[in-house]
């Protein structure tokens, strides 16, 4: 009917979504089956009578008899196929609902299905407007004489072929006969009703941008990357795989593990600051909180990596280390994580109180690790970048993980914070005090304000803990003297 | 061309041999392993806040580290950071280009990231004298739209594009410092591991990378969709990986047995999924889909246990806090919604 202008293939071509819709066709393939399909009755218009048309009520007992489900899933997978284009609503055409009584829709043909690969376009919308123009003038929608008059703007070059279309296309239909073309014109209308909505509606077709890239397109793979693909294939073979066993066994035991901390699942103490506006829970949980909660303690002993991300948790182990007088593998620790997330500016300042503190010979908090890491650290030092100190900090870590964290553990520094940890009891709100509630809510402290806190807190730490240099201290009193 | 067809023949055994081995350590099955976990029940989770004042429809969200504030952004060119417990707009930044899709808050909470189809990042400082939000840095180097952005610190940021590719950029000099290539369709999504050493990202040529941040190699890719994955997301663990389509299935895949392990699918979902979010333990996936509506899938027994439903337009994103007390999910309705 129309000549379809070429597209400007500015490389956006591909739209999404189409794998889902090819689904939803196939359901509605089997809704127009003459024997296990939906029944169908007739639409009486004035004189006529028009076959074809289907009542909500059938679609939505069809579609639970389909698949199975419930009043309201089978309602909102209607209105779903609705909203889609496969069905339009004969009475109130512009609301695209499916329901559940008698009102009369229809199946839209085939022709204007959404999974077709053809795009409606600028052009098509002008000639539609204007065939309507041309049968009764006055009869668009405000929306649609805005969308008119703007079409009529930047279509302009090509605004007498779109009336030559229109007319060809209005005397085409004077030719039908009328039940017919009361069917195309529904149709038509509603096709547009989905593509371009109404204002202030949604179009549920409308998926965002285009993709950029066509995954449709079969791409010609060049000698070069045939190499390389099967270079990414050998090494994917040599890949040690664990046993699905294991994995499966894993995710169990992290569930498991984490079950009673989940806050969907479990309900946590005091109370839920979601649920009572009290945020008890989140002052009793702040970073540097004196007495932890026991759900916040037994947390610390799932995993070395769960007790350092604890800043609480990390304070406790380096009480434990002290007394140890083992906590220069923390510090190394803590200060390779510096290095790796600081500003690049800082830098090599860094890496030199590392190497002074921590890995030169004879260092005031020298770390105990293996000969080839130490090596090839200090010669990475000669040039530090962020991860400089990556090897090293990973020996530290698994040196903790293995002997120390088991160690704190058992250790009656841990079991002495377990004791004084708090269980606070659970609240128990009247209605009335949770409106109360939820007038003295409060924002809390911003964010940006406690991280500042933390900067100079640990600016002060690293400032006090320089080892005091025992010739300087003499010299003032010498100078004092 | 003898040799191209070789090469091609060669390439096609290989993928069988990888199949081949894939199964080999196909020991057990979901049902098997999880037999012993009791079932979850019916998760009924309501609305508790619902944060009004976006005017257009909301594309991203991100939960800041402290799980009261979160960052939204929406196609009416404005970057909103919420206090979520009070409903509080506590900062409402305009952005240059109205065409916004992606957003990302610090783990420090002092910047704020945004991208979309002006193929920039563009980071926005938080903590600036007299409470003013100015621009950072404009990342540009993208060649196509911007889809995802992630900070690892406050000096790096990785950013997905529809080019294909992952770039991560070093944010005081503005520049790149590794590319990530390899990706034969647009990246859509991406999400960095618990531990800040790996990230994964998802495309339209309907597979899953598996990168090193540092090396910038792909060390595993992940076939079995059959379109184009949305959305992504680290299991709380860190060892495996999941990831929803177009396709209208979630899989999750394990990094060490380098397979998928567990669909989510029903045959009464027929909507793509457009965001996903695992809660604190990993037990329950929440994941947005076309059809308007937040389904809780349990990730041991494969089943739905909940649906969350209140939006009137497609769920665009979703985000569980770090504290896992809340969930927040954002729509083209221009609302988000705090469940819980």
């Amino acid at each position: 009917m129309t000549i379809r202008t070429a597209r400007p293939n500015r490389g956006q071509a591909f739209r999404s979504r189409m794998h889902c819709l090819r689904k939803l066709e196939a359901i509605v393939v089997e809704m127009h089956d003459p024997k296990n399909g939906v029944k169908g009755s007739v639409q009486k218009l004035n004189v006529t009578t028009i076959p074809h048309a289907v009542a909500g009520s059938d679609i939505i007992a069809w579609i639970r008899n389909k698949m199975q489900s419930t009043p309201e899933d089978a309602q909102v997978f209607g209105t779903m196929l609705v909203a889609y284009g496969f069905i339009y609503p004969l009475q109130n055409h512009r609301k695209l609902v499916m329901c559940n009584d008698s009102s009369l829709y229809r199946f839209q043909t085939p022709y204007f299905w959404p999974v077709q690969k053809w795009v409606p376009e600028d052009s098509d919308y002008a000639i539609y407007l204007a065939k309507r123009n041309i049968r009764k003038k006055g009869i668009l929608e405000p929306y649609e004489q805005a969308h008119y008059s703007h079409l009529h703007d930047w279509l302009n070059h090509k605004w007498d072929f779109i009336v030559m279309q229109a007319t060809e296309q209005y005397k085409a239909s004077r030719d039908r006969n009328k039940s017919d073309r009361v069917v195309l014109d529904c149709q038509e209308r509603a096709y547009w009703i989905v593509n371009r909505p109404p204002r202030y509606t949604q179009s549920a077709l409308d998926c965002g941008p285009d993709r950029l890239v066509d995954p449709n397109v079969e791409e010609k793979i060049t000698f070069d990357q045939y190499r390389r693909v099967n270079v990414f294939y050998q090494q994917a073979i040599m890949r040690p795989r664990v046993k699905s066993s294991v994995s499966l066994g894993a995710l169990v035991k992290y569930i498991t593990t984490y079950k009673n901390h989940d806050p969907f699942l479990a309900s946590c103490q005091p109370s839920n600051p979601w649920q009572t506006d009290h945020d008890a829970y989140w002052t009793l949980n702040v970073r540097r909180v004196e007495v932890p909660t026991k759900m916040r303690v037994e947390r610390w002993s799932f995993s070395l990596f769960e007790l350092l991300t604890d800043l609480r948790g990390r304070d406790d182990f380096k009480i434990f280390l002290k007394k140890e007088f083992s906590g220069e593998n923390l510090a190394f620790w803590e200060a390779a994580e510096e290095l790796k997330w600081g500003t690049a500016s800082s830098m090599s300042a860094k890496a030199e109180t590392i190497f002074k503190t921590f890995l030169a010979p004879g260092a005031p908090r020298w770390i105990n690790i293996d000969g080839r890491t130490m090596g090839l650290t200090v010669k990475g030092l000669d040039h530090p970048h962020r991860y400089v100190l990556e090897a090293a900090q990973t020996h530290v870590f698994m040196l903790m993980k293995k002997d120390t964290f088991f160690r704190y553990l058992k250790s009656p520094t841990y079991k002495d914070i377990q004791k004084k940890a708090l269980n606070p009891e659970p609240h128990n709100f009247s209605p009335a005090q949770l409106e109360q509630n939820a007038r003295n809510r409060s924002p809390g402290i911003h964010p940006i304000i406690l991280w500042q806190q933390e900067e100079e807190e640990k600016t002060k730490a690293a400032a006090a803990a320089v080892p005091v240099d025992v010739k300087a201290v003499m010299s003032k009193i010498d100078r004092k003297k | 061309m003898g040799e191209m067809e070789q090469l091609r023949k060669e390439a096609e055994s290989l993928k069988d041999q990888i199949n081949a081995a894939r199964k080999a350590v196909q020991d057990t099955t979901l049902q098997e392993a999880a037999a012993g976990v009791a079932v979850v029940g019916r998760v009924q989770m309501k609305t508790r806040k619902t944060l009004r004042g976006h005017l257009a429809k909301i594309y991203a969200m991100h939960w800041a580290t402290d799980s009261k504030l979160c960052v939204s952004a929406s196609q009416d060119g404005k970057l909103i950071v919420w206090d979520s417990v009070t409903t509080n707009k506590v900062n409402a930044i305009p952005l240059k280009s109205s065409w916004v899709m992606t957003c990302a808050y610090a783990p420090s909470g002092n910047l704020v990231a945004c991208g979309g189809l002006d193929n920039m990042c563009s980071i926005y400082n938080l903590k600036g004298k007299d409470g003013n939000v100015k621009v950072m840095r404009e990342l540009a180097a993208h060649t196509g739209y911007l889809s995802c952005c992630r900070f690892i610190s406050d000096t790096e940021i990785i950013t997905s594009s529809g080019d294909c590719t992952c770039i991560l950029w070093d944010i005081e000099t503005g520049t790149q410092k590794t590319v990530y290539a390899g990706h034969q369709g647009d990246c859509m999504s991406l999400a960095v591991s618990p531990d800040f050493n790996f990230f994964i990202s998802g495309a339209c040529d309907f597979t899953s990378k598996l990168w090193d941040i540092r090396e910038g190699t792909c060390r595993q890719t992940f076939p079995g969709h059959e379109s184009d994955v949305n959305a992504i997301g680290f299991f709380p663990n860190g060892n495996a990986v999941i990831t929803g389509s177009d396709d209208t299935t979630c899989k999750l895949f394990d990094l060490r047995a380098d397979q998928e392990l567990i669909t989510y699918q029903d045959s009464s979902v027929m909507c793509g999924v457009t965001s996903l979010a695992p809660s604190l333990s990993g037990r329950l996936i929440l994941a947005g889909y076309d059809d308007f509506n937040v389904n809780i899938w349990d990730a041991l027994k494969a089943e739905r246990v909940g649906v969350l439903a209140g939006h009137d337009n497609r769920v665009s994103c979703i985000g569980v806090s770090a504290d896992g007390m809340a969930c927040c999910t954002g729509s083209w309705d221009s609302f988000l919604k705090i469940w819980n």
